[in-house]
């Protein structure tokens, strides 16, 4: 595969790793593909595929994390020139922080021996990845310890993500339920304690196995969660997701590039127009589209001002799950703040889908800085207050203090990232680290902590608003002048001064608004520090209106699949005060 | 008119007293529920009801209505008969002892010389409700509910009972009036101060409110041993929360803060006011603090709550004996 565009600022060519892996590998063990994601991309046999694990899990600058791990059905792809043959891709994104950097391994496979050895001996969090994997493309992990659906209800038929799965309701039969079924459905919804091997009673005690979810107060959306107690005292839970997928992967594939776009502030649905960016980002790659630092500025801002936004709903919900009544309705008093200046600019509240190809919907509004300062006013006096008022307190502390505590070492082996990671201490910022968007403009601190616990989670996002606040105030006085939108032939939607010139411009107008901007083959990824933690999206482009295939990579999914290896031991309020202080929304989780 | 004497006449107004304050305690209890969501929407930046009557204040005439019009369902893995004895007996244990507070000078329904006694033994009763309720539910939330619920209100009940025996040996009796009149000089929260904190403590843990609603715990247990319970018996429930606030807060009043008695205004004012005021501290404890965790509150209790009642009831005793005139 050629890339025909420069590569875009920042993009590396070559990596250390990839003479490293030829020296220990040899140059017939692996094909290095060239494509635009910043990172190097290998394929390796899959017979090889746990070599190569362990190769670079050892490494010296080790890639500590698995940080993503999906499939592709290559079936239809009829741009792989250069690549291995293969009916089925399986991706492995693995992360080293010494090096920053990643490395993504690919394994081809064949339609008709569907089978790959699975990695959960060497990164633990493989395991609901190389479920969903199964789920959605019926590719079978040979090893793996519990392998059944994860996403899909374990009665569903086909894998939903093949290319030849229907994406549209019209294509299937009329959808129909019959008492039979609602009973098997029933059925299968209940849990087998045999199954994940725990016992149900020792020779003193009976365990009670206690369903939370998934309509629980505490339970932040649908989510379930099956608890194995003595008493009060978790011996072991098992998480339960997939109530609220939607397939969002598989409706990228039906949308064009530009309608995607509001589909996206859906994944993580407190997160707002932050969700439009790694994927404007990252189709702004394939493209090769340089955005105008207006339009970076705007960006920032407001992808802080929902950073701020879903802080605040973090912490009033998340004291709420300690008993405390008060704190939620002021902290929805300041949120309400946020969005009035959030509406004013974009037009929307919760949902803008604000972000174009190229840079922003429309320019900001007369007044707006006199907007930003009054909420960026309001909030520093709002934010000790919460801190004297709740932090604080005795009982918030005795609550929170060394209660689901993890180390460093153990946030990477479940790919936590975002406020959950630096707890530990790690000092990991995507916007420093890997600055997007300009960041690496903004005079910001990152936020650390030490202990790893649920108080340490609260306070650090009480610090990130601060911080986040700073950011705001920067764009706001040095807001640079200019296009809010590239000018580029490929932004959508395309600019209207430039149809009314002859019938070639009003055609091409017309292509662009109907079936919108034509992207050449090539993958892209964008990863972005994400209100809960690090959200990116994976792009291939088959040369189409459309994706070919959409991975978005959602940092709730790992953070729920950690519950029981942190709560193991715990009471069940300490189960709840975890899981309000990992700052999840199941739509985030299930996508 | 012979059969008017005295003695029938005397029963008639005793008869219509503790009618009247009956039902003064049940709607006390069930406005109650009005003026506790405008408080916590006051201190929480919000309205709180506001739209049926003036003020909202015929909130409670609608909550009423639809509660009797809800389905009256019984889960049918209940065990019926124990799944409807226990609101009633949530209800009935806590109205019972009003019988023992004395409101004003002439106001009162029984003048016990057990009266204090009579409180711990009802409050003993009450356990059984929540007791009942979750386990009749055959709800494992209700079962946990109901656990945390005997568990704290027993241990919390021993030292409620010891935090009283300060006032009692001071007063040197049971007897409630009795007790209103000891304070003559001094109200008691100033020689048992330690006594008032305890016992305020152990009130606020036997009538499960915040923060010693464990048994409730919605954002763990999702309302806990009432959590299969609907219409009516839900709502005697509810209500009964509601009448052991005001009862602990007229026992308070009573115990404490020297009663009906106060200058310039009339006795029922002051009485009145007193349990007022403790009314709202219930409330404001609600909407001010956070839940601490099950196992804690329970070490709280027998840790530091008992020794500190030991203590106070230790030293109240020989002060007393200090001061008493020598008998031989």
């Amino acid at each position: 595969m050629t890339v025909e565009n420069a590569q875009p600022a920042g993009a590396q060519s070559s990596w250390a790793i990839e003479e490293e892996l030829l020296a220990f590998f040899g140059p017939d063990a692996l094909t290095f593909q060239v494509t635009r994601t910043a990172m190097p991309v290998v394929w390796v046999a899959r017979e090889r595929l746990e070599e190569v694990m362990q190769f670079l899990k050892g490494v010296r600058q080790p890639y500590v994390m698995l940080y993503d791990l999906h499939g592709v059905d290559e079936r239809l792809r009829t741009h792989r020139d250069g690549l291995p043959d293969a009916d089925f891709t399986v991706f492995y994104q693995l992360m080293s922080l010494e090096r920053n950097s990643d490395i993504m391994v690919k394994v081809a496979l064949s339609e008709r021996d569907l089978v790959i050895p699975s990695i959960v001996r060497h990164y633990p969090n493989a395991n609901w990845y190389e479920r969903e994997v199964f789920d959605m493309f019926g590719i079978d992990f040979s090893g793996h310890p519990h392998m059944t659906r994860i996403l899909m209800p374990s009665t569903w038929n086909g894998h939903p993500l093949r290319k030849d799965y229907p994406a549209r309701a019209t294509e299937f039969d009329p959808y129909s339920m019959t008492m039979e079924g609602q009973d098997q459905a029933q059925e299968a919804l209940k849990f087998d304690p045999e199954a994940w091997g725990m016992k149900r009673r020792t020779d003193d005690a009976d365990f009670m196995f206690l369903n939370l979810g998934p309509n629980h107060p505490s339970a932040h959306g649908a989510f379930r969660i099956v608890l194995q107690l003595d008493g009060e005292e978790i011996l072991d839970c098992v998480p339960d997701i997939g109530y609220h997928h939607r397939g969002a992967e598989k409706m990228a594939e039906r949308q064009s590039w530009h309608s995607f776009i509001p589909y996206t502030d859906r994944i993580d649905y407190t997160g707002g127009v932050m969700n439009n960016l790694p994927y404007v980002l990252a189709v702004e790659k394939l493209a090769g589209i340089t955005v105008t630092p207006r339009a970076e500025f705007i960006r920032v801002m407001m992808a802080e001002m929902f950073r701020i936004n879903s802080h605040l709903l973090f912490l009033g919900t998340f004291l709420q799950d300690l008993g405390a009544m008060s704190p939620v309705f002021y902290a929805f008093t300041d949120r309400q703040k946020a969005y009035e200046v959030i509406e004013a600019i974009t037009g929307f509240r919760m949902h803008p889908a604000w972000y174009r190809i190229g840079g922003v919907a429309h320019d900001l509004p007369n007044g707006w800085d006199r907007l930003i300062r009054g909420f960026i006013d309001w909030m520093p006096a709002r934010l000790d207050e919460y801190e004297r008022a709740m932090m604080d307190n005795a009982i918030v502390r005795e609550r929170t203090r060394d209660v689901a505590a993890y180390t460093s070492r153990e946030a990477f082996e479940w790919g936590v990232t975002g406020p959950n990671l630096r707890a530990t201490g790690v000092d990991f910022d995507l916007r420093k680290k890997r600055p997007y968007s300009g960041y690496e403009k903004f005079d910001f601190d990152v936020p650390l902590a030490s202990n790893g616990d649920v108080f340490d989670r609260g306070m650090l996002r009480i610090e990130e608003m601060r911080q986040s606040l700073r950011i705001i105030r920067q764009c706001m006085e040095h807001m640079p002048a200019g296009a809010y939108k590239a000018d580029h032939p490929l932004t959508t939607p395309p600019p209207r001064e430039k149809m009314l010139q002859h019938i070639e411009t009003l055609i091409t107008h017309f292509l662009q608004v109907s079936w919108g901007p034509v992207l050449k083959p090539n993958e892209s990824m964008q990863m972005i520090e994400a209100t809960k933690g690090i959200n990116s999206y994976y792009l291939t482009s088959d040369g189409s209106t459309m994706s070919y295939r959409t991975r978005i990579r959602t940092p709730s999914y790992p953070h729920l699949q950690q519950i029981p290896a942190v709560m193991r031991g715990g009471f069940v309020p300490d189960l709840i005060a975890h899981l309000g202080s990992i700052d999840f929304v199941m739509a985030d989780v299930d996508r | 008119m012979s059969w008017l004497t005295p003695t029938v006449i005397d029963t008639v107004i005793a008869v219509v007293q503790a009618i009247v304050i009956l039902l003064a305690a049940v709607v006390s209890g069930a406005l109650l529920s009005f003026v506790e969501r405008r408080l916590l929407g006051w201190w929480q930046d919000r309205y709180g009801p506001n739209r049926v009557g003036p003020f909202g204040s015929l909130q409670l005439a609608a909550d009423m209505l639809k509660m009797f019009f809800k389905e009256d369902w019984i889960p049918v893995f209940a065990d019926r008969k124990i799944f409807t004895l226990a609101p009633v007996i949530a209800m009935a244990s806590l109205l019972l002892s009003f019988m023992i507070i004395p409101i004003t000078p002439g106001w009162g329904v029984a003048d016990l010389n057990v009266g204090l006694l009579f409180f711990f033994a009802m409050a003993g009763v009450n356990v059984y409700a929540v007791l009942f309720a979750g386990y009749a539910s055959a709800n494992k939330y209700a079962l946990l509910g109901a656990l945390r619920a005997s568990a704290q209100t027993l241990s919390y009940e021993v030292f409620m009972g010891l935090s009283l025996m300060g006032v009692v040996a001071m007063a040197g009796t049971f007897n409630m009036r009795d007790i209103v009149t000891a304070q003559a000089d001094m109200w008691n929260i100033i020689p048992q101060f330690f006594g008032f904190c305890t016992f305020l403590i152990a009130g606020v843990a036997v009538t499960h409110r915040s923060p010693f609603d464990q048994p409730e715990a919605e954002q763990e247990l999702s309302d806990g041993y009432h959590i299969e319970y609907s219409g009516m018996k839900w709502g005697m429930f509810f209500v009964g929360e509601y009448i052991g606030v005001v009862l602990i807060s007229a026992l308070i009043a009573t115990l404490f803060f020297g009663g009906w008695t106060g200058p310039w205004l009339p006795p029922i004012v002051w009485f009145l006011l007193k349990t007022g005021f403790f009314i709202m501290l219930f409330v404001l404890f609600r909407a001010a603090l956070p839940r601490p965790r099950y196992d804690r509150v329970m070490s709280f209790g027998w840790k530091f709550c008992l020794p500190l009642t030991l203590i106070n009831l230790l030293v109240t005793g020989a002060v007393i004996l200090l001061n008493a005139p020598a008998t031989s």
